[in-house]
């Protein structure tokens, strides 16, 4: 049992079961948010989750809830419990940068669509993440305040583009984040933090209001520390938004409905399609052993393992790396010095433009404009972008072939373990392969999770399995991800990241 | 294929709008070259018979309700504009001394 007079024990708990004390008058909303800041001020300078963190809000968000549970008003199910925010989805009231220089302390006029249902949900924003620079990277060493670090290791990459929100998680410095995942930044971010994350199917949550990357590939989701919290953050975010064109008109998905299926039903009857290309060489040892371990535990609760093929995701890294280029180009063209964010002033504005851009975009933004410009120019066109759209035809009809001889797809989310700082930052191309896992289901649009598997053998640092499922079919994952959450956490004797190392704690 | 030139780059720079000093060329150009070089492939497996696909879950016709909401006021629009004057964003001249 939770003391929930113990602030370090109240940090500890899941979001649900926080839901559960406030309910039951266990603990305040004020005293739980400042549970969760004091946490941050005592170990946020070593890992570096935050950019801003947003107190007095947060507290008045809190009391609010307070006075009105005490009134008898009814509330939302995540009423109270506080949140951490990407630095991707404007926020009125609060700085939104994109872990980018040009648009340092920029003030944003309105809110991001999921900004404001986290407001109607009435729950407090403890502050914003830390990311890559415009969510272009995977360990968060591009952006351009600094990196983050992994808690379970400060001297390791956190994962990207995401890496705040997922060691927030890691670190308790808070019980949910909102995430984006353009190629992975939910789901590898979650794998190397031992945390869940999830990227809904394309479409699934309004990006109304989110600082766009690649418009056919970005999609919001949710980074909790358990499948059931996923769920229900899930659940807060989604839904149909005439502000957002891509929005789908469908219902949000029964997720927690589907987590409680997962845990209490088993998996009797299930098909679990193993992918072929995603696994072998450049897979760590102790990764490939996890996941392995994981399998036997989706057998022993009644699915059975199938293996399928998916020929042409050999080429789905170099299709990503025309697309999101591409669109990116597009996307950051309206970082011009004119209406928001840094001017560097000469006596044009087209130079004003150029010297602007120079100055505040960081190198890897730079690669992957160049790139995305050299894609869409005149002859080249064709061959890169038309080319790269066709590849993606081919990974969707790969989708679609395996989604008939298995009704999920699974595979490790990430190569290796988490990497040094430092490692990888001077290499582009070893970088991207992080992300080898995870780009295909972005490429398609389906939806995909990644929970904890365990912790490599050789380096004692965290493993994350990778759901896959077909568009419009994201509680499967919720039910699945249960069912086998459920089976480790039975091995392990708690969550996986309660395992990790203790923070030295500094005020 | 490929291959990007150091003034290939340069030429892309400024199409994108990003001075890039020379430094800037020594250190980025190499790296640009190697990404093209390794996403060359897609080209490989797109041939005629492959429709290609621009969105992931397409969908067409999207319209939302025609009717009047609130909007960002002007006052905000401009708040976090770098220069402006008379209700408008402020920038330097458009056109060079030559034109």
């Amino acid at each position: 049992m939770t003391d929930w007079t113990n602030p370090a024990e109240a940090t500890r708990a899941s979001a649900l079961e926080m839901s559960d004390a406030l309910r039951a008058g266990a603990i305040t909303s004020v005293a739980l948010v400042q549970a969760h800041l004091d946490r941050i001020a005592a170990v946020d300078a070593a890992v570096h989750a935050f950019l801003h963190i947003n107190t007095d809000d947060a507290l008045a968000t809190a009391a609010g809830v307070d006075a009105d549970r005490a009134a008898g008003v009814g509330l939302p199910l995540l009423a109270g419990v506080p949140i951490a925010i990407k630095d991707i989805l404007v926020t009125k009231g609060m700085p939104t940068t994109a872990g980018s220089k040009i648009l340092e302390g920029w003030m944003p006029p309105y809110d991001a669509t999921v900004t404001t249902k986290v407001r109607a949900a009435r729950m407090p924003i403890l502050g914003k993440t830390n990311m890559d620079e415009f969510a272009m990277g995977s360990s968060t060493e591009h952006s351009a305040y600094g990196a983050t670090h992994n808690p379970w290791d400060l001297d390791r990459i956190p994962g990207g583009s995401g890496g705040g929100s997922a060691a927030s998680l890691a670190a308790w410095e808070a019980p949910l984040a909102i995430g984006s995942d353009t190629g992975g930044s939910i789901r590898q971010p979650a794998a190397v933090t031992g945390t869940v994350g999830v990227k809904p199917t394309y479409g699934g949550v309004s990006r109304y209001g989110a600082i766009a990357l690649a418009s056919s590939l970005d999609q919001l989701g949710p980074c909790a520390r358990t499948v059931a919290d996923a769920a229900a953050l899930h659940e807060v975010m989604g839904g149909h938004d005439v502000m957002d064109a891509t929005s789908l008109d469908e219902p949000v998905p029964s997720c927690l409905d589907a987590v409680r299926d997962g845990a209490t039903h088993g998996l009797k009857g299930v098909r679990v399609g193993v992918v072929k290309e995603l696994s072998g060489e450049g897979y760590q040892a102790g990764v490939k052993q996890r996941f392995e371990e994981a399998l036997d535990h989706l057998r022993a609760a009644g699915a059975e393992i199938v293996e399928v093929s998916c020929p042409s995701f050999q080429y789905a890294m170099g299709a990503y790396y025309v697309i999101l280029p591409s669109e990116a180009s597009s996307n950051l063209a309206k970082f011009d010095s004119v209406r928001f964010g840094l001017r560097v002033e000469r006596d044009t504005i087209e130079k004003t433009m150029s010297a602007t851009r120079a100055e505040g975009f960081g190198d890897e933004v730079k690669r992957r404009l160049v790139l995305g410009t050299y894609a869409l120019s005149a002859g080249y066109r064709d061959a890169y972008y038309g080319s790269a759209q066709k590849v993606r035809t081919l990974i969707q009809r790969d989708f679609t072939a395996a989604f008939e001889k298995a009704d999920v797809l699974v595979s490790p989310t990430t190569p290796t373990t988490p990497f040094k700082l430092g490692e990888r930052i001077d290499d582009p191309l070893a970088m991207y392969l992080n992300d080898v896992a995870t780009i295909p289901a972005n490429l398609a649009g389906i939806p995909g999770m990644s929970l904890p598997a365990g912790l490599a053998p050789e380096d004692g640092l965290p493993v994350g399995f990778q759901l896959l499922a077909p568009a419009h079919e994201d509680a499967r994952l919720y039910r699945i991800g249960a069912a086998l959450e459920k089976a480790l956490v039975a091995e392990w004797g708690g969550a996986l990241v309660s395992k990790a190392p203790e923070l030295e704690e500094t005020r | 294929m490929s291959n990007l030139r150091r003034a290939d780059v340069a030429r892309l720079a400024a199409l994108a709008r990003i001075d890039m000093s020379d430094d800037d060329l020594d250190r980025l150009s190499g790296q640009i070259d190697a990404i093209v070089d390794a996403v060359a492939l897609v080209s490989e497996v797109a041939n005629e018979d492959v429709p290609a696909t621009s969105h992931p879950i397409p969908m067409s016709n999207v319209h939302r309700v025609d009717e009047v909401r609130p909007s960002l006021a002007p006052a905000d629009a401009l708040a976090a504009a770098p220069e402006a004057e008379d209700g408008r964003f402020r920038v330097p001249r458009i056109l060079g001394e030559e034109a």
